[in-house]
């Protein structure tokens, strides 16, 4: 049985051997918020391209614009000029429906508080987006990647942070995302857990070829990243490539 | 602190909608309690000022013919008070501007003016000039309903001759209040009227000179009615008495007292359920509002408020709600309990009455939301004012979800995520949900009782004037008369079909049971009058023997084969046993049926009538009316159209007003039930939506989540709602259950459960429109950074 999966992972693969295929393309992007008499500037022209496959690491200080930027890649926000393109579809414009449909397709989410639903259990929670999905994967397998096979009927108030955190990832993988969003997944968590939580999403990143970008202030992830960005007053000012990825399990911080 | 108020206007325009809603219900109740106790207090004060002012009697009898010499006798009876006789007649009336015969009560007045008991109120013109026998007081309800003024003339046949007659004023009596013939359930003021003759002339025209044939009589504040009403039994026994009787039997005091003790139901249920669901409410929203308040209730203590202080802040928040409900509910309940006193004006006939709201009110009003208030917010306050500063700093625990009752039967396979979510939100707080279906079920409840009333009328009009009384025209005769005068009947226009009856007054016994009232013969062969049973089953009337009403059997604790007393209070007075051969089902009055035959013998009769059922054709009406408005032998026509014409247009209007407004309180409160609820979840759930929404939900997806909870609770609550709302419909009728005027059956039509379920079903899915556009403005991203 071949998995559509499967087929990702093959042209995941071909990425990091030769031809590059583009995911998103950001080009001039600004974003201003205007609150009340005050007009902020949260994103100042920015270019970005992120390629299929690539594991990115997105550092910066509180209110660099880190998150404004993932919330515009995520769909959740519309950019106040420049353009947004994924797989050649401009999500600049696009209204309330279009984003939905591509957040509900394309794009998985891992919060900061992991926003479980908390009247249901582990396996619900998968399910909750593999009903939704044109082609998930079962809630179980998306759970066993996350190794919480066993833990597959327990609330979200019997599971530890960490486990919380593994089925959110569990929950934003099964549906076979093109991207995978992150907003510091390990900001509440202790750092044996938090180191985890990487692993499992760098095996994610590794197994799938889910592109994956991990917004976070802890400088110590970047290690473990294919690229590592920093922000700094709403622009990208490094954009550099690891030579060598480290695995999370040696990560220090 | 006025700063702390500052909090509180501000948290009140926060949650403006949840205030509105539940000020609105507060107001519906406030305003229902206001309604019904200022009209109570007002009718009964009316009703007592006017029994007073006008010596309203305590002991009613009417005779066949007694002296005046007697009346003496009668104020010698201890515990009598004032007596007064009096002439009192029914006869064809002729009005001009109806087709058809009306009916007038002739009462005698005294030639001299005195203060008699039962006295008149003059409304208009002047008493009658002593020795004017043609002149006229009539009754105010039947002047406007006919549209008589002073000086026009009515026709009466009196002493067997058309008579005209003048009218000179226009009065109102304490004794008809409510102004009806006899058994009929709604007044019918234009074909019956109270006329006020001179004794002189209306006694000599009935061969009662020197004589009378009704007495009313007041009691010393020591009497004992029972006694002198067995006295006077006794007394009057040789001159035809029909049997003494109270102001408990006497029709038009029943009516008003029915209608008074209603009220004062109505205004004890209604409030309560209006300000039990308020209570629920502000426990809901309080208990959310401190929940997210956790923070502040903290930052307040650490800085030095009281643990009273915010105990008070509170406090001070749902008082505001109440009282504010409570001030709009007591001005809207002046205003429609105004309207409704009027309202009554069209049926109950007081000289003034005057709507007044006693001081006492205000503070039974203010007292009962206060309750309310506090039995509701008790629990909330008391959390506040408990939670010890340091832990409310800290987040409030995650909430605890266990597999709902389905899933440890094993069903859980067959839902999906969604449905789990909603079954496990109800049933982890089953108190809540509860309520809130009781909530809703007691607006249900409250649309099928309003509705049930029209359902019973409904029942009753057709029960009785379709299927029981099918006749088109009851005649009755001014005397009885030899059964041969039945043929002649039949040569009367238009007249296809003549069924007679013989109906006699009498006192029925059983055991230590006495009931006054009348026995039917009926023809054995019918087609006009029928006997039914509860299942519309025709009851064939045995050869001898009575047939009892159920109501009245029950009443008197007999059962099919027992033998009663009957003493008849008419002609040689005989006094008989007569055992009981079959039950009807009946739901106007209350009576007794024997064959005519039967009954002519028990009286030692020969073949006698005392006037017939008719059917007529439908083209010759006009002509047939003509002809019995001058038909002196004819005492009475009733007309059976006329009937349920009238009752539709005085009931029928009435109950759309009444319907309109339970179905606007209804509303109001299934709507509030419903907002706050769903809207008390979105706030407890906004995070979990706004998630779902991230992820690739769209908002009608979460909008199911969130209000399919709420539809939830509004499908289990129809069905609750209409098994409360029939109860309530039993308890209704069971209360009318031995009321000797009419019964209430207990028939709840399908289009009235349709239409309650349909109306809630309406305000439901408006307060869920409403909550649908506040979940159109979830805050996405906010979601992603804040632990709630």
């Amino acid at each position: 049985m071949t998995y559509p999966s499967e087929r990702h992972r093959e042209s995941g693969n071909s990425v990091v051997l030769s031809s590059v295929s583009t995911l998103f393309q950001m080009r001039g992007v600004t974003k201003t918020y205007v609150m009340g008499e005050v007009t902020v500037q949260a994103l100042k022209a920015v270019d970005l391209e992120l390629t299929a496959g690539e594991f990115v690491v997105l550092l910066g200080p509180s209110g660099s614009g880190k998150s404004t930027l993932l919330n515009i890649l995520g769909g959740l926000d519309v950019p106040t000029s420049g353009q947004v393109i994924f797989q050649g579809q401009d999500l600049t414009a696009a209204g309330d429906r279009v984003l939905t449909r591509f957040r509900r397709q394309s794009v998985g989410f891992v919060f900061q508080f992991y926003n479980l639903i908390p009247s249901l259990t582990a396996r619900e929670n998968v399910a909750l987006v593999t009903d939704i999905a044109p082609q998930p994967m079962h809630p179980r397998e998306a759970l066993e990647r996350v190794h919480l096979g066993h833990r597959l009927d327990h609330f979200p108030a019997q599971l530890s942070g960490g486990e919380q955190q593994r089925v959110a990832i569990a929950r934003a993988i099964a549906k076979r995302p093109q991207v995978l969003l992150c907003d510091e997944p390990t900001g509440a968590l202790d750092f044996q857990t938090g180191k985890l939580v990487l692993e499992t999403l760098a095996e994610v990143n590794h197994e799938l070829g889910t592109t994956t970008a991990v917004i976070t202030h802890n400088a110590g992830i970047a290690a473990m990243a294919d690229r590592v960005l920093t922000m700094r007053s709403g622009a990208i000012t490094t954009d550099k490539r690891n030579e060598y990825k480290v695995s999370p399990a040696e990560l220090e911080w | 602190m006025p700063t702390l108020n500052q909090k509180l206007r501000r948290d009140l325009l926060h949650l403006k909608g949840q205030v509105a809603a539940i000020m609105l219900i507060v107001v519906c109740g406030i305003a229902c309690l206001v309604t019904m106790l200022s009209a109570y207090d007002s009718l009964q004060l009316s009703q007592q000022t006017y029994y007073d002012r006008y010596r309203f009697a305590d002991i009613f009898v009417q005779l066949k013919r007694a002296p005046d010499a007697l009346a003496a006798r009668i104020a010698e009876i201890p515990g009598v008070q004032q007596v007064r006789t009096r002439v009192v007649v029914d006869v064809n009336l002729d009005v001009p501007s109806l087709v058809e015969p009306a009916i007038g009560r002739l009462i005698s007045l005294p030639s001299s003016p005195a203060p008699v008991l039962n006295d008149l109120f003059i409304r208009q013109g002047h008493t009658i000039e002593p020795g004017q026998r043609d002149q006229v007081l009539v009754s105010e309800a039947f002047a406007l309903a006919n549209e008589l003024a002073i000086g026009d003339t009515i026709g009466a046949v009196i002493n067997e001759r058309w008579q005209p007659l003048r009218i000179v004023g226009i009065a109102l009596s304490p004794e008809y209040v409510y102004e009806i013939q006899g058994t009929e359930l709604f007044p019918d003021n234009q074909r019956f009227g109270i006329l006020w003759l001179d004794r002189e002339a209306l006694s000599t025209a009935f061969d009662l000179k020197g004589a009378f044939n009704d007495v009313s009589l007041s009691l010393t504040p020591d009497a004992n009615p029972d006694a002198v009403i067995f006295q006077l039994d006794q007394l009057l026994e040789p001159y035809g008495g029909l049997g003494a009787y109270g102001r408990e039997s006497q029709v038009s005091h029943q009516f008003l007292d029915n209608e008074i003790q209603g009220l004062a139901v109505t205004a004890v249920t209604m409030p309560t359920i209006f300000l039990g669901i308020a209570a629920f409410l502000l426990n809901l929203t309080l208990n959310r509002l401190v929940s997210t308040q956790r923070e502040q209730i903290a930052v307040l203590k650490a800085f030095g408020y009281s643990n009273l202080a915010v105990g008070q802040h509170y406090l001070q928040l749902v008082l505001v709600i109440m009282l504010g409900g409570t001030g709009v509910g007591m001005v809207l309940g002046m205003w429609l309990g105004r309207a409704i006193t009027q309202f009554y004006t069209q049926f109950y006939h007081f000289p003034l009455l005057q709507y007044r709201v006693e001081p006492s009110l205000w503070l039974t009003a203010i007292a009962v939301s206060g309750g309310a208030t506090l039995l509701g917010t008790l629990t909330a306050v008391r959390r506040a004012v408990s939670l010890p500063p340091a832990e409310a700093m800290r987040p409030e625990p995650p909430a605890q979800y266990r597999p709902t009752l389905l899933e440890s039967l094993g069903l859980q396979r067959r839902l999906s995520p969604v449905a789990q979510i909603i079954l496990r939100n109800l049933e982890r707080r089953p108190w809540q949900a509860g309520f809130a279906i009781l909530g809703i079920a007691a607006a249900i409840a409250i649309l099928v009782i309003g509705r049930y009333f029209e359902d019973a009328t409904n029942t009753i009009v057709d029960m009785q004037f379709r299927q029981v009384q099918r006749e088109d025209v009851t005649l009755v005769f001014n005397e009885p008369l030899p059964s041969r005068a039945r043929h002649e009947l039949t040569q009367l226009p238009g007249v296809l079909r003549s069924e007679p009856f013989r109906a006699v007054p009498v006192r029925l016994r059983f055991q230590h049971h006495a009931e006054l009232g009348s026995i039917t013969g009926l023809e054995a062969n019918r087609e006009l009058r029928q006997l039914l049973t509860r299942d519309l089953e025709p009851v064939s009337l045995p050869d001898a023997g009575v047939i009892l009403t159920t109501s009245l059997a029950k009443k008197m604790g007999i059962t099919q084969g027992d033998s009663l007393t009957v003493e008849v209070l008419e002609g040689d007075r005989p006094i008989r046993m007569v055992p009981v051969a079959g039950l009807v089902d009946e739901l106007v009055g209350q009576g007794a049926y024997m064959e005519i035959g039967a009954l002519n013998e028990l009286l030692r009769e020969g073949r006698t009538i005392s006037g017939a059922y008719l059917a007529v054709d439908a083209a010759q009406l006009d002509a047939l009316y003509a002809q019995l408005k001058e038909t002196p032998a004819v005492a009475s026509v009733a007309l059976r159209d006329r009937l349920i014409q009238g009752f539709e247009d005085t009931v029928g209007s009435s109950l759309v007003v009444f319907t309109t407004v339970l179905i606007i309180f209804a509303s109001i409160i299934a709507f509030g039930v419903v907002y706050n609820v769903a809207r008390i979840a979105l706030s407890e759930r906004s995070r979990e939506l706004a998630t779902l929404r991230i992820i690739g939900f769209t908002k009608g997806e979460i909008a199911v989540i969130l209000l399919g909870e709420q539809a939830l609770v509004t499908i289990l609550a129809i069905p609750l709602g209409w098994a409360m709302g029939f109860g309530l419909a039993a308890l209704t009728s069971q209360a009318f259950a031995s009321s000797e005027l009419f019964r209430f059956p207990l028939v709840v039509s399908t289009a009235n459960y349709a239409t309650a379920a349909f109306v809630i079903t309406l305000a439901a899915l408006g307060s869920g429109g409403l909550i649908r556009r506040q979940l159109n403005h979830l805050d996405l991203i906010a979601v992603l950074k804040t632990r709630e």
